[in-house]
């Protein structure tokens, strides 16, 4: 909503300057957004006489002006106006002004071999009107001249951010009030001025009782012979603060009254209307031609006015062309109605309109304003226009009661935790216009109908509050306790994997929710897309169902700024339904180029499935679970490379899937045409996490450590290519886990000497006992036993 | 001069001399060897008389005990030459690289998170959560937003489903609505998460991160949100003092609403906060309203509280110095590195928030 402080103060009394108005708007919930030096630039627009208008000697079109810009300062200016001549008064831009309707900077230039120092203005070229035959005629001006035109150079507009609840302050006057309240001036009585309204109505108005009816009231006055014309320069200038085009007297009144006091109201050319007005249901499919130049084909059941042969506008949104007024227009039909916000609503969202009417019935205005409303334009327009009026005519309910709210004033303190007194209290609301009644402890209330917003105790309060200040409310320190836990599990392991991964070397990202369809379908193979319906472009077009969707959206682009050994993750949500809820959070990250790159010092090699797979088993022990708890498989899926990849699952292959980890499938790599295509990946699912019934402290095994000293033991076994050795290592752990305290393989063979279906693996076993020394004897005995297990098995033979 | 002065004076003539072990070696066996002089001083003692054997056994241990430490002193020269000399050849230019390696970083919205939640912590608050998709009517409904409150347009929703009864929730408020609905009061949580608005440009990005604060309890006032954003704040800010401006606002979920200014001014071109004469807009708060409370079936007779949401993404950028929104989201390498934390910066109350 943008006012002007002139206008504003025609509503309000008041003495204080723009700045404590500006402060005190914002401080009673009126927010200023902004503030806009409106002619400001506009100031440079003179008022200036010709002194003599002659030929041009080389242009038969052209004159060349001698023009007094103030006090005896006298420029040559050419000018292409039929109309400049001799004595005439108008408008002077001196070189460097930027004209308003091309934003065309003037320069000293020569025309046709004559130097002009300026130009004389039209009015389209100020913006103030279409009209461009000629120079601006300005009358009983010559005392003005050399004074900017736009008088209000310094004036200013304030743009003020209205929320949706204050319809009444749509209005300068609503605005104005909620001023006055707060102390800093004094809402004027609104002026009426009488007028006759002998002439008869001739369009019969009614509402009808269609099942949707959107109207509740429809008031108008019938206006003969009038003369509509352009509208006098104060109602013109009004506008064109505001910013809005002034288009005809008529017109521009009822954008006037909509503005000063939040009354739209709209405008016919009565004899264009055929016979009658009927507010009714619109049928399926009707169409009529807005006043924007659209044509629009309606829904069954929106709130039209009509005539008897068809749909004039779309009641309390916008007029149609087929009876809009126009300079000619005689005889008009002033309407001033009331509809319902939710019937706005609905049809102008179905249509896709957008109007200041329709911006302010859809919030509520005042039911109880439409006479006066249809007075005070009546008013205008017999004032500009001339012409009779006939009475008015209501249709539908004429007033709504106002509701009462029974405010007990205790209430008020036991929300805000300040008292008031209910004499302050019932101040307050006079001046808002509340009407109430005092008792011993409470108030009856009536609220005004303007305010729509006002509907229980709550909205008492706020209004009290908002008037009397927050700053009053006395701030009570917090109390420094804690009764709950600040995060649960899940939310503990969240943060942790976050500086699990980072202490890595992983980079953290954070991305978007949604991705490009065409990426996630790499990753997400045979699950549902789940697709946005309004996407705010169609590369972001669906909610991811892989954590790597993203991630490798963003490495690519890093790769492409020249970085090819990169790290990076994610910890988010992943999509797998549409449904609240169908998400899991997941640990994702991408790992890409070589390790020790270009080094002095280090052998360069390929990033590979060891680097991811450690990254992942550090983290998920970090995450809290055993190392010996982490079964690793070679099951994978299709997003990774299959021979390079596996997943871990808990305590056995079938158990609760912790983590996928691999090479990231070379089909994808080359899809998406990474530069450096060396790339593994790795997922963590936290929600497998399982949440210990215990603190480790509960679990955790008392210390023993051993004096014995400590022996060592190599085995090289013969054995199936294709087994595992991760199970192998397990088995012989599982042999005796008292003794045996560490199995690690430090060699894998395949080649000469072996069979082609064998490979040899060289195990060291760490033996320790707890109970002694272990000696030969001893030593022998459990290396048998480990032969002969793994024997037993696997198949596999000692190597000798 | 005695015989012991003269070994003495022997002594120190030769082992000043003294360049090798070998040398020190064949000093060591002329002293102290089977025959050595030193040895044949003590071989003397018994033939001496016993009121002359005490002195000389205490000249004689005193001149055994010099000369011992003598060689033993020496002994540590020669050693400490050799492994000089050595070392010499051993020089290495430690001004080239260190192995390469990776500094992981923390994204800045998580950290700020971590702070945000240590600050509420501190005051009993806990973390809740909710789901990004959400039905209409938790994200809108249940907050006293139905389908035909023109606030609805205040938010550019993301919708799954053509009869827009699924959506991308466009506020974390909807956790207020979820946390009720499975609780029994009181109840006094934090809900940071992602947040969704078709909306992009230079200040708009289509997912953001909200903060949502709710605190419901018997005698919970709008003077108690008032110190709670005011302890936040200063906190966060980790400033003294902070000048907070509360303006009415509207909210179709609170009532009375507000928005909260906290002052500011640039010094150094860098923007400090809690003092100065210019106001930033940081929150939205309020009374929860008592609709809501019905909705989701808790009395507003006997429970009231406030609630208040803010921008994490615009906490972390006014505090960290971070001029553009989008940059938050787009992962490039170069932007992690700089506004990243070290993962052991881990913001807690005792060691303060941030380094």
């Amino acid at each position: 909503m943008i006012i002007t402080l002139p206008w504003l103060k025609e509503h309000l009394k008041t003495k204080a300057n723009e700045n404590e108005i500006i402060d005190r708007l914002t401080n009673i919930g009126l927010e200023v957004e902004g503030i806009k030096e409106n002619s400001g630039e506009l100031g440079e627009f003179k008022i200036a006489k010709i002194i003599k208008a002659e030929k041009h000697p080389n242009a038969d079109k052209l004159k060349v002006c001698d023009v007094n810009i103030g006090g005896k300062k006298i420029l040559k200016v050419v000018c292409g106006a039929p109309n400049a001549r001799d004595g005439l008064v108008t408008i002077y831009a001196p070189p460097g002004a930027v004209i308003p309707k091309t934003k065309f900077q003037l320069k000293v230039v020569k025309i046709r071999g004559v130097e002009s120092r300026g130009m004389l203005c039209s009015e389209s070229e100020l913006n103030l009107s279409n009209e461009s035959a000629g120079i601006i005629e300005l009358k009983n001006k010559e005392k003005d001249i050399g004074k900017s035109y736009f008088k209000r150079k310094s004036e200013k507009v304030i743009d003020i951010s209205i929320t949706p609840n204050r319809p009444d302050c749509l209005g300068i006057r609503g605005i104005a009030r909620d001023l006055s309240s707060s102390g800093i001036g004094k809402l004027m009585p609104l002026k009426k001025k009488k007028f006759n309204q002998n002439t008869k109505h001739l369009i019969k108005t009614s509402i009808t009782k269609d099942p949707n009816q959107g109207c509740l009231t429809f008031g108008s006055c019938y206006i003969k012979d009038i003369t509509n014309k352009e509208s006098p320069e104060w109602l013109k200038n009004k506008l064109l603060a505001l910013g809005l085009k002034p288009i005809s007297a008529v017109v521009d009144i009822t954008n006037y009254v909509m503005f000063d006091l939040n009354r739209p109201l709209h405008a016919y050319d009565a004899d264009k209307i055929d016979k009658e007005i009927i507010v009714r249901d619109s049928k399926e499919g009707e169409e009529f031609e807005g006043l924007d130049n659209n044509k629009y084909k309606l829904k069954k059941g929106m709130c039209v006015i009509a005539d008897r042969s068809s749909v004039l506008g779309l009641g309390g949104i916008i007029g149609g062309t087929k009876t809009s007024t126009e300079f000619e227009t005689k005889n008009l039909l002033l309407e001033s109605a009331y509809f319902l916000p939710g019937s706005i609503r609905k049809t102008a969202r179905e249509l896709a309109i957008d109007t200041d009417a329709k911006y302010r019935f859809e919030r509520g205005i005042d039911p109880n304003f439409v006479i006066e409303g249809l007075e005070i334009a009546t008013e205008l327009i017999l004032r500009i226009c001339g012409g009779q009026a006939s009475k008015f005519f209501v249709s539908g309910k004429s007033t709504k009661k106002n509701n009462t709210i029974k405010f007990e004033i205790d209430k008020f303190k036991n929300l805000i935790g300040i008292p008031i007194n209910i004499n302050e209290a019932q101040k307050i609301l006079l001046s808002l216009g509340f009407k109430s009644k005092k008792n011993k402890k409470d108030l009856k209330i009536e609220v005004p109908s303007w305010r729509p917003d006002i509907n229980q105790d709550v909205d008492i309060i706020e209004e009290l509050i908002r008037i009397k200040g927050f700053n009053n409310i006395k701030l009570i320190e917090p109390e420094r306790r804690r009764d709950q836990e600040t995060l649960n599990f899940k939310q503990k392991l969240f943060h942790l994997s976050q500086r699990s991964l980072a202490s890595k070397g992983y980079m953290e990202t954070v991305t978007w929710s949604f991705t490009d369809s065409k990426i996630d379908k790499q990753f997400s193979k045979g699950e549902k897309e789940i697709s946005i319906l309004n996407p705010i472009s169609s590369d972001l077009d669906v909610l991811r169902r892989s954590i790597f969707s993203n991630l490798a959206i963003h490495l690519k682009k890093n790769q492409d700024r020249g970085y090819e050994d990169l790290s990076l993750f994610e910890i988010g949500p992943t999509f797998f339904g549409k449904n609240p809820g169908e998400q899991q959070i997941v640990v994702g990250a991408l790992k890409s180029g070589k390790v020790g790159r270009k080094s002095w010092i280090e052998k360069e090699r390929n990033v590979d499935v060891f680097d991811i797979k450690s990254d992942a088993v550090k983290s998920l022990i970090e995450l809290g679970i055993s190392e010996q708890n982490l079964f690793v498989s070679d099951n994978t899926k299709h997003c990774y490379h299959p021979g390079r990849s596996g997943s871990i699952t808990l305590k056995s292959e079938n158990g609760p899937h912790l983590a996928y980890f691999g090479e990231i499938h070379p089909a994808i790599i080359k899809k998406l045409d990474f530069k450096e295509p060396n790339i593994y990946g790795l997922e963590i699912f936290l929600k497998n996490i399982p949440e210990p019934n215990k603190k480790i402290r509960q679990t955790k095994k008392s210390f023993q450590a051993s004096d014995f000293q400590k022996s060592e033991r190599d085995f090289a076994f013969v054995i199936d290519k294709s087994f595992k050795i991760g199970f192998l290592e397990k088995i012989i752990k599982e042999i005796d886990s008292s003794i045996i305290q560490n199995v690690t393989t430090f060699d894998v063979y395949e080649g000469e000497n072996i069979p082609k279906d064998k490979k040899s693996v060289a195990i060291n076993v760490t033996l320790q006992s707890v109970e002694k020394t272990l000696n030969e004897k001893d030593l022998d005995l459990i290396s048998k036993k480990i032969i002969e297990v793994v024997k037993e098995k696997t198949g596999a033979i000692i190597r000798s | 001069m005695s015989d012991l002065e003269k070994i003495n004076s022997i002594f120190k003539d030769k082992i000043n001399s003294v360049k090798t072990k070998e040398e020190l070696q064949s000093i060591k066996t002329e002293f102290f060897g089977k025959n050595g002089q030193i040895t044949l001083q003590f071989k003397k003692l018994g033939s001496l008389k016993p009121e002359e054997k005490k002195d000389f056994a205490s000249k004689l241990n005193k001149i055994k005990e010099s000369l011992s430490y003598q060689i033993e002193q020496k002994n540590f020269a020669i050693e400490n030459q050799e492994i000089n000399k050595k070392l010499q050849h051993e020089k290495i230019d430690v001004t080239l690289p260190v192995r390469p390696y990776h500094h992981g970083k923390i994204h800045p919205v998580s950290q700020v998170i971590d702070e945000i939640s240590s600050i509420f912590s501190e005051i009993g608050f806990s973390v809740a959560e909710g789901p990004d998709v959400e039905s209409e009517y938790n994200n809108f409904t249940a907050l006293n937003t139905p389908e035909e409150h023109p606030a609805r347009d205040m938010h550019d929703t993301f919708y799954l489903e053509k009869n827009k009864k699924l959506l991308l929730r466009t506020h974390t408020s909807p956790v207020q609505i979820r946390t009720m609905l499975n609780g029994k009061p009181p109840f006094k949580i934090i809900v940071p998460g992602r947040t969704y608005r078709c909306d992009s440009d230079q200040t708009h990005a289509p997912m953001f991160h909200q903060l949502e604060g709710l605190h419901i309890d018997k005698n919970v006032t709008m003077g108690h949100l008032k110190g709670c954003l005011d302890y936040f704040i200063k906190e966060f800010f980790e400033v003294k003092n902070v000048k907070m401006r509360f303006r009415p606002s509207h909210f179709p979920f609170t009532e009375p609403s507000a928005e909260v200014d906290i002052g500011y001014k640039i010094e150094n071109e860098k923007i400090v906060i809690g003092d100065g004469d210019k106001w930033l807009e940081i929150l939205g708060c309020g009374m929860v309203h008592p609709n809501v409370l019905k909705n989701v079936k808790v009395d507003p007779k006997k429970y009231q509280g406030f609630a208040f949401g803010m921008g994490i993404d615009r906490l972390a950028m006014l505090k960290y110095g971070i001029n553009d929104l989008r940059s938050f989201f787009e992962a490039d390498y170069r932007w992690l590195s700089h506004f990243g934390f070290d993962p052991l910066d881990v913001p807690t109350n005792y060691r303060g928030l941030s380094k």
